[in-house]
């Protein structure tokens, strides 16, 4: 028993010994307080050299953490005991951090930059003010398909899936909202709608398309689609746009019935310890050649109206990333339903998926 | 004082079962009686009932028995010439080794070898089939599920088969009794233990299965374990989660009972 005991404390000691020396490493090389800025963002979702230039121009030192869904990182951030100084939630997830008060109000005075942003991309309905949020990167939800396989024919709206030829060729991304909003949009009902009979209009349309439907996949199926495992898929822009890198048989396009419009944003949660760092780097990232250099790193399409000129014509000029808003019908902007709706979207594509061929 | 220490080195397992094995099941259930907003309720045991959880029971079921079925018709021959052979433990080392691979792992392999460009469709155009449809459907569900749960049978089953005295064998053969009926009345009897521990280390995962139904089925075989993440992780109505949690407790509660020793 005696000899447990001490097994036990000689543990205890050792490990608190060994916090406590991590702890002084930690602050000798300037790992805590206002040195450092730690950066909660997407995988893959930002030009490394950014952010080697902003530690050369601000001294600080930038801690860069990934997450790889909305869900996780409000966890995350919810629990505390995490120091993210800036983090970037989808516009739904901002809506809902702001509900939970995990967000810190920006201070615009310090964000002189936020004039670039196009104005089409400001106060929108899930931070009506722009309070807490400044958006990063935006896109669409579209279908990408496959030239060759689809013999020349042309896809162009929701409705085109229905089509017979398309039996077995069609992958859909595993999403509520994305995929009942799809049947929602067939129908040209909005996306935001919480007309029950409608919702369920939508979902008898959407078992309809069963036969065409080969799976409802997570993020394999931007290697299915790139494979050639389908022809069809519906999926973000941001998605297209590394498929159409890899294959280039693919093809994007914005359904003309209208989609979804989305944003990823830049926030300070409530986790943050150095709030001047965190105001520092998202106006650095507000610059327009910094954006510009970053849209171009990463692929998606940037809200930075300025910093469309310091970009290739061959990116801006295409039409799949960088859409005419007068040419597509109706482009919405997922808003916050609610729990109760969100969950009876939920049971509804539950049901859908359950729909035997 | 004897008895005090006794009592002491009790604390550490009483605290596991307490924390790990008593706790999480009190929570589920003090969670099912929550709505989406927090209100104390008892609709989410009335949805239970409604014909798409219902239905969703009944194929978890199907799907977990179809795959208990092939694994054990697989397992039992192979633990039974495992016995057989000269290297017992090479083999068997073999046969386990494949679990130290991360799982997901080996899901993902099987998108590539059941792609339509894969090395399953090469064989089959390479014997004249032709390309068949073979990823996302219920074949290659069961399949991958075979696979992966193989292991969990064979091992009960080959230990049942190794601690079996061969002299009854002998005594059964020497009293005339074919080797069919040698194997009906002597040695399946005598390893039914092992076969029904298997059964249970196979069908009580495979109730909740989730991550294979997404990556080989395709959300075209929709179990009460993808319920119960799209619950806890989509949907947020961790109610509904534990609600379906708690049924799942119950069955697989039955099938241990049913399937346990009446000794």
């Amino acid at each position: 028993m005696k000899k447990l005991v001490q097994l036990f404390a000689a543990v205890f000691v050792t490990a608190f010994a060994l916090m406590y020396i991590a702890f002084h490493l930690n602050k000798a090389e300037g790992y805590s307080g206002h040195h450092t800025l730690t950066i909660y963002n997407w995988g893959d979702y930002i030009d490394p050299k950014l952010i080697k230039k902003f530690e050369k121009q601000t001294g600080m030192k930038v801690i860069y953490q990934t997450f790889d869904s909305n869900e996780a990182m409000m966890a995350k951030i919810a629990q505390g005991g995490t120091t993210f100084d800036v983090a970037v939630p989808s516009e739904y997830a901002v809506s809902k951090m702001k509900e939970e008060g995990l967000l810190v109000p920006l201070d615009h005075s310090k964000l002189p930059n936020l004039k670039y942003i196009n104005p089409r991309f400001l106060h929108l309905s899930f931070d009506p003010n722009n309070t807490y949020s400044v958006p990063y990167f935006w896109g669409t939800v579209g279908i990408v398909y496959n030239r060759d396989m689809l013999g020349g024919k042309k896809i162009t709206s929701w409705n085109d899936l229905w089509d017979k030829d398309l039996r077995n060729q069609i992958l859909l991304v595993d999403g509520a909202r994305e995929v009942i909003g799809m049947g929602l949009n067939s129908l040209h009902y909005s996306l935001n709608d919480t007309n029950k009979a409608h919702l369920r209009e939508a979902k008898r349309k959407l078992d309809t398309l069963t036969p065409n439907i080969k799976a409802i996949v997570g993020d394999e199926i931007k290697m299915l689609i790139a494979n050639e495992e389908a022809a069809v898929g519906v999926v973000w822009s941001g998605d297209a746009a590394e498929m159409i890198a890899e294959n280039e048989k693919l093809d994007y396009v914005v359904p003309k019935e209208g989609s979804n419009l989305w944003f990823d944003n830049m926030v300070i949660p409530k986790t943050a310890k150095n709030i001047e760092g965190a105001h520092q780097f998202i106006n650095f990232m507000l610059d327009p050649k910094n954006a510009a250099q970053n849209a171009e790193y990463v692929g998606y399409s940037t809200p930075n109206e300025k910093a469309l000129e310091y970009l290739p014509k061959e990116i801006t000029d295409d039409k799949r990333f960088y859409p005419d808003f007068t040419s597509i019908g109706n482009l919405e902007v997922y808003e916050n339903l609610g729990k109760r709706m969100l969950a009876y979207y939920n049971e509804l594509f539950l049901e859908f998926k359950m729909h035997r061929k | 004082m004897k008895h005090n220490t006794r009592n002491v080195y009790l604390i550490p397992y009483v605290l596991w079962i307490v924390l790990f094995v008593v706790a999480p099941i009190l929570l589920i259930l003090y969670y099912s009686f929550f709505d989406i907003e927090g209100q104390w309720t008892i609709a989410n045991y009335k949805k239970f009932f409604t014909p798409i959880y219902l239905k969703m029971t009944f194929s978890s079921f199907w799907y977990a028995f179809l795959i208990t079925v092939f694994s054990l018709l697989i397992a039992y021959p192979t633990a039974y010439l495992l016995t057989k052979t000269k290297h017992k433990q090479l083999w068997l080392l073999l046969i386990i080794l494949p679990t130290w691979v991360n799982l997901l792992l080996k899901v993902y392999a099987f998108l590539g070898i059941f792609g339509t460009y894969g090395l399953a469709n090469a064989v089959l155009e390479a014997l004249g089939v032709g390309t068949k449809q073979i990823l996302f459907t219920d074949f290659s569900f069961v399949f991958v599920s075979v696979y992966i749960f193989i292991p969990f049978m064979v091992l009960p089953i080959f230990n049942a088969l190794e601690e079996l005295n061969p002299s009854l064998v002998d005594a059964a053969r020497d009293l005339g009794a074919s080797a069919w009926t040698t194997f009906r009345r002597v040695v399946f009897p005598l390893t039914i233990d092992g076969v029904k521990a298997g059964c249970q280390a196979v069908f009580i995962p495979a109730l909740s299965l989730f991550m294979i139904t997404r990556l080989i089925a395709g959300n075209r075989v929709i179990t009460l374990g993808t319920a119960i993440e799209e619950h806890f992780l989509v949907t947020q109505d961790w109610g509904m989660g534990a609600t379906i949690a708690v049924f799942l407790i119950i069955a697989m509660a039955i099938v241990v009972i049913i399937t346990g020793n009446r000794k």
